[in-house]
């Protein structure tokens, strides 16, 4: 006969029981833009070092992308501060350095983050938008300091390289140090997290790409779009085979975060009771249907399948696929996130 | 060198959370909020059942997951006795504590700070028990000194069969319930 337990607990804490709830949407946003900001400072490092002149997505990488990292990053830390229940405490990350803390080593990460967008965003921001330059000159002045110096612009690209991989990595540690949580405790999720804020980052940069065609050459999926965004960027020519670069980019990224998520699975199905458990969660739990759909179906699969037919040119490039990965990508964090709370060591099977 | 632990039997324990309301007592506990709390465990089906009734809190363990994931240092061990404490002025809220601590033995205080037990410390440094063990009316608690091989909760866990909670999670828990 199966042996049968059944646990009874007379505590009603809020935000503890009866399952743990404590981080909601502030946490899975904060999740999903450090791990965009992640990839958009890789990407942008690349392409810093290797810009051309008069590369327009070179630029929109470079420039565009530094400027749009900061923006999200700013966002992603406010609803970080959102979720804190000890507001104006905040200060205190930043009064030690708590080694075994990953919380502590992303938010020394975090600081690093705006000073290399920056000057990533600096290097070319004359070129890429002329307007804002010719507002503040300044800009001339930094962005010439730094391209007349070889060197600076490698470490620039380097150090955006350095601090979006750890950025993406640190997002995904954050919760697989939690041996609490079965379902976060797996070191999957750092590659995991950093691959999908790249291809979220990939999918971002090719979305403002489209928007900010010239006219004649604008997707009609894309024509009621921020228009005047486009006009930021009208006066450079257009590169028409950048857009596929940057599709097949994503089609890397998102084939593999398909076998680290094909692989995060195997590790819990194959693991411990708990972990078992932990990933019955997904695989015909409360958010089975959320996880499939969203997150491998319309995030990762549908996007794939839409992205090759636009590659080999079967169907016409639209911002369809980039939009549904940036979904995708925002999901992931949300199931991780709310799911994972749920999971939770077989406490009355212990003895 | 102590260690500070908890044993209780489970075969004296009556569930009448005596424990609880002692220590929301001593500490102002916020209404609504509990740092000890009963688990009725059952294991079997008729006619062979057994109950388990635990007074249980937070484990004050070893190697505490809590202490280790904190962005401040405000969840921090205690030089005496290696009890686990929180800095409410460090502490901002971020409840990484919670989600690292496997008996959810940790909440969110309404003035925003983590709160749990602290096997109140501020009794055993003037001598006394914890509120809990003080009150206990099969007198099932006890606490006492790990490191001192004659303290009671040595010869207790010396004389008689014991488990902690979740021992597999290896946060290493310092409180231990008879057989």
């Amino acid at each position: 006969m199966t042996p049968f337990a059944e646990l009874t607990v007379s505590r009603h804490n809020p935000l503890v029981d009866p399952t743990l709830h404590i981080w909601g949407w502030q946490i899975a946003v904060y999740l999903f833009l450090g791990g965009l900001v992640a990839g958009l400072m890789i990407i942008a490092g690349v392409r810093l070092i290797a810009i051309r002149p008069k590369q327009r997505e070179a630029l929109v990488c470079c420039t565009i992308g530094s400027i749009a990292g900061l923006a999200f990053l700013s966002l992603g830390m406010f609803a970080l501060f959102l979720d804190l229940a000890h507001k104006f405490h905040v200060w205190r990350l930043y009064t030690t350095f708590q080694i075994t803390s990953p919380m502590s080593w992303g938010s020394w990460i975090l600081l690093l983050v705006y000073p290399a967008l920056a000057a990533n965003a600096l290097a070319h921001l004359p070129e890429a938008i002329p307007a804002l330059a010719r507002r503040f000159p300044v800009t001339v002045v930094w962005s010439d300091f730094i391209l007349a110096r070889e060197w600076l612009v490698v470490a620039i690209g380097i150090a955006n390289m350095f601090v979006g991989i750890a950025l993406g990595i640190y997002t995904g540690i954050l919760l697989s140090t939690f041996g609490a949580r079965p379902l976060w405790n797996s070191a999957i999720l750092g590659p995991l997290f950093l691959l999908s804020g790249l291809s979220t980052a990939a999918a971002t940069l090719h979305g403002i790409l489209l928007l900010t065609t010239p006219d004649e050459e604008r997707p009609a999926f894309a024509d009621f779009l921020l228009s005047s965004l486009a006009r930021l960027v009208e006066a450079h020519p257009l590169d028409t085979k950048v857009g596929p670069v940057l599709a097949g980019a994503d089609s890397s990224f998102l084939t593999i975060e398909a076998a680290l998520l094909g692989l995060f699975v195997i590790g819990q199905t194959t693991s411990t009771a708990v972990h078992q458990q932990a990933a019955s969660l997904l695989l015909g739990g409360p958010y089975t249907a959320v996880f499939w759909v969203f997150v491998i179906g319309m995030g990762i699969v549908l996007p794939l399948i839409l992205q090759t037919l636009e590659l080999g040119k079967r169907i016409r490039h639209t911002l369809a696929p980039a939009v549904l990965v940036v979904l995708g990508g925002l999901a992931l964090r949300f199931v991780l996130v709310y799911a994972c709370q749920q999971s939770h060591w077989l406490e009355a099977l212990n003895h | 060198m102590s260690r500070f632990a908890m044993v209780i039997d489970t075969r004296r324990c009556v569930g009448c959370q005596d424990c609880v309301v002692a220590c929301k007592t001593e500490n102002g506990v916020t209404e609504g909020y509990s740092r000890d709390w009963i688990a009725e465990e059952t294991h079997g089906a008729f006619p062979t059942v057994r109950l388990e009734i635990r007074s249980e809190r937070c484990n004050q363990c070893d190697n505490p997951p809590c202490v280790g994931c904190c962005p401040t240092g405000a969840s921090h061990i205690h030089e005496r006795g290696g009890v686990i404490l929180v800095d409410h002025d460090k502490c901002i809220g971020c409840k990484a504590c919670l989600a690292a601590c496997p008996y959810n033995a940790r909440f969110i205080h309404p003035d925003g700070y983590a709160d749990k037990c602290t096997f109140c410390i501020h009794r055993v440094e003037k001598g006394l028990d914890p509120a809990c063990v003080s009150v206990c009316p099969t007198h099932c608690m006890h606490f006492g000194d790990l490191d001192d091989l004659e303290s009671e909760v040595s010869r207790l866990l010396n004389s008689r069969p014991y488990h902690a909670l979740i021992p597999e999670a290896g946060t290493k828990p310092c409180i231990f319930y008879l057989t």
